[in-house]
């Protein structure tokens, strides 16, 4: 059923060029992200990893439209982007599923709300995906944190997004759940194959479950490093022992480790650093 | 919380965390079987506790009729409860100045539900509104906050200039006494929404209608409510006053008029009328409440 999910060729590309972001406050400019110039091919998963404040949610956000960006511009498909859409579909740190909706009535408003013809059929078929059928009729809050990310992400899945956006997704959940939840995300994606743009300040997360990382450092927020994942899928979580995923592991640690450097010079000398790619 | 409430509440948390994932169960089930074990103690604690509030009334009453029992109280001024149920059951059968009691409480009734009525037809979507864009709150903040403080006669007295001595200038009170309760209560409700959820709804395809049906209704809902309750309130407050102007009915107009003739008895029953109508109408909104929001009953059990 609904073969049509099982995208044969990849869509959603996304272009960025030249896009800043400067916030301005009465006295304050701060500036969130820098110059920066991105290309993401279709179907690419692509992990954006940096620490708090780096700008990365900054970056997300106007792939999503929920932000405009003060220069530049970016592009899905070749469309501008300018405001959220279904085809850019989120998935929240803070699940943030609508309390007064049941799990199902949560999955259904989008396929609804995008015209979807059958729309039973898409919100059984996603609750199946995710393994919550049984929950169909729960309020959110009746749901464990796991359980509750698996709808936020059946949600953003059903709208059949060209790409998933996802903020830091597992960042609330315990450490078991999350190992579970990117594997339980990867066959999935497996499934869908549409463009990921993932954020997390996790590295193994980002290794383990990307097709290419982008190393951001903050202050101001841009793009460091833009690292090829070449670890062979499918994966599970055994994949952190292979010697490709340690290379990969100690080359993003060494930037993460030299930012950190970097930021306690700052305070020493009183003076704005170089940061060398 | 009464202790029946706590229990369903721990109840209800254990058995979610039975069905939940990567929770253990272990600790959770002698907690059950404790709490089933005190379930009787608790159940009775609860009526003990429902006692209280029957203590309170029936203590009152007795307070009320030992005094004028013993004669401290002038009969005039505090009349016996014997005297003011006579009164009652007069009223009821033979009616006060050409109306029974159930005319006087209906012809209120209608007044009151009315104006209730479309205090929210217009506040509930003018204060979503409110809530939402921020020019809406500009232009009719002013009139809102301006019109809310003046006391319900003074504004009477220019309705009844404006719309004669009929029923119109009453709704028309008891409709502007309602309205900011409700608005107020509905804009805070709307400002109040995590904007995370109106940003996962637009994230799914929800445009500015949707948004209003999908989340800031629903979303208010509950502030909503507690706003049309208060609303509600207001509204009873001011209905002695809207029916003493041109009025033959009403059980407002029952006690203003009855006071004139010191009929203290009348004046006390229509009184209680009032104040268990009021506490009926709360308890129906209340359950009103949890019948159109199930979410809301689902999260305090």
């Amino acid at each position: 059923m609904r073969s049509e999910y099982k995208v044969s060729e990849p869509k959603g590309s996304i272009n960025i060029t030249d896009l800043g972001m400067v916030f301005k406050s009465r006295d304050v400019t701060n500036v969130a992200l820098q110059t920066t110039n991105l290309s993401i091919s279709p179907g690419e998963f692509v992990c954006i990893l940096g620490p708090s404040g780096c700008g990365k949610s900054t970056l997300l956000n106007v792939i999503a439209g929920f932000l405009k960006a003060s220069e530049g511009q970016a592009l899905l498909d070749g469309e501008l982007i300018q405001e959220p859409g279904p085809e850019r579909s989120m998935v929240f740190q803070h699940h943030s599923l609508l309390p007064w909706k049941t799990v199902g009535e949560n999955i259904e408003m989008g396929p609804r709300l995008t015209g979807d013809l059958e729309v039973e059929q898409t919100v059984s078929y996603f609750l199946d995906m995710v393994g919550l059928s049984a929950y169909r009729d729960h309020y959110p809050e009746q749901l464990s944190g796991g359980m509750q990310q698996r709808v936020g992400i059946a949600r953003a899945l059903a709208t059949n997004p060209r790409v998933l956006l996802m903020d830091e997704p597992f960042g609330a959940l315990d450490y078991q759940t999350r190992l579970v939840m990117q594997e339980n995300l990867l066959s999935l994606w497996d499934e869908f194959k549409s463009t990921v743009v993932f954020i997390t300040h996790d590295v193994d997360e980002a290794i383990f479950l990307s097709d290419r990382i982008l190393v951001m450092s903050s202050a101001p927020g841009c793009i460091i490093r833009d690292i090829k994942n070449p670890l062979k899928r499918p994966r599970d979580q055994l994949i952190s022992s292979d010697p490709i995923f340690i290379k990969l592991k100690r080359e993003c640690l060494e930037l993460i480790r030299a930012q950190s450097m970097t930021k306690l010079n700052i305070k020493a000398d009183h003076q704005r650093p170089e940061i060398k790619p | 919380m009464t202790g029946y409430e706590s229990l369903r509440k721990l109840s209800q948390e254990s058995s979610l965390n039975n069905l939940a994932e990567n929770k253990t169960t272990v600790l959770d089930k002698p907690t059950n079987a404790f709490l089933a074990s005190l379930y009787p103690f608790m159940k009775k604690q609860i009526d003990n506790k429902r006692h209280l509030s029957v203590m309170t009334i029936l203590f009152l009453f007795f307070a009320w009729w030992f005094v004028t029992f013993i004669g401290w109280a002038n009969p005039l001024f505090l009349p016996s409860p014997s005297a003011v149920t006579q009164s009652f059951v007069d009223v009821a059968v033979d009616g006060y100045q050409g109306s029974t009691l159930l005319e006087h409480v209906g012809t209120s009734l209608y007044r009151i539900l009315t104006a209730f009525f479309f205090a929210c037809l217009v506040g509930i979507p003018l204060g979503i509104l409110m809530g939402i864009s921020h020019s809406f709150h500009q232009v009719f903040n002013p009139i809102i906050e301006f019109y809310r403080p003046l006391p319900p006669l003074g504004l009477y007295t220019l309705l009844v200039m404006w719309l004669g001595i009929g029923e119109s200038s009453k709704l028309a009170l008891l409709f502007l006494s309602g309205l900011p309760g409700i608005i107020i209560a509905t804009i805070q409700a709307v400002s109040d929404i995590n904007p995370n959820y109106v940003r996962a709804a637009r994230s799914v395809g929800a445009k500015r209608w949707d948004l209003i049906r999908e989340v800031y209704l629903p979303g208010a809902g509950p502030t909503i409510l507690t706003g049309m309750r208060i609303s509600l309130g207001f509204i009873y407050t001011v209905l002695v006053a809207a029916e003493i102007v041109a009025a033959t009915a009403g059980i407002g107009w029952m006690i203003w008029d009855a006071a004139k003739f010191l009929l203290s008895d009348v004046v006390i029953m229509g009184l209680i009328v009032l104040g268990v109508t009021g506490m009926l109408l709360d308890l129906t909104l209340k359950l009103f409440g949890k019948i159109v929001m199930p979410w809301t009953a689902v999260r305090k059990m």
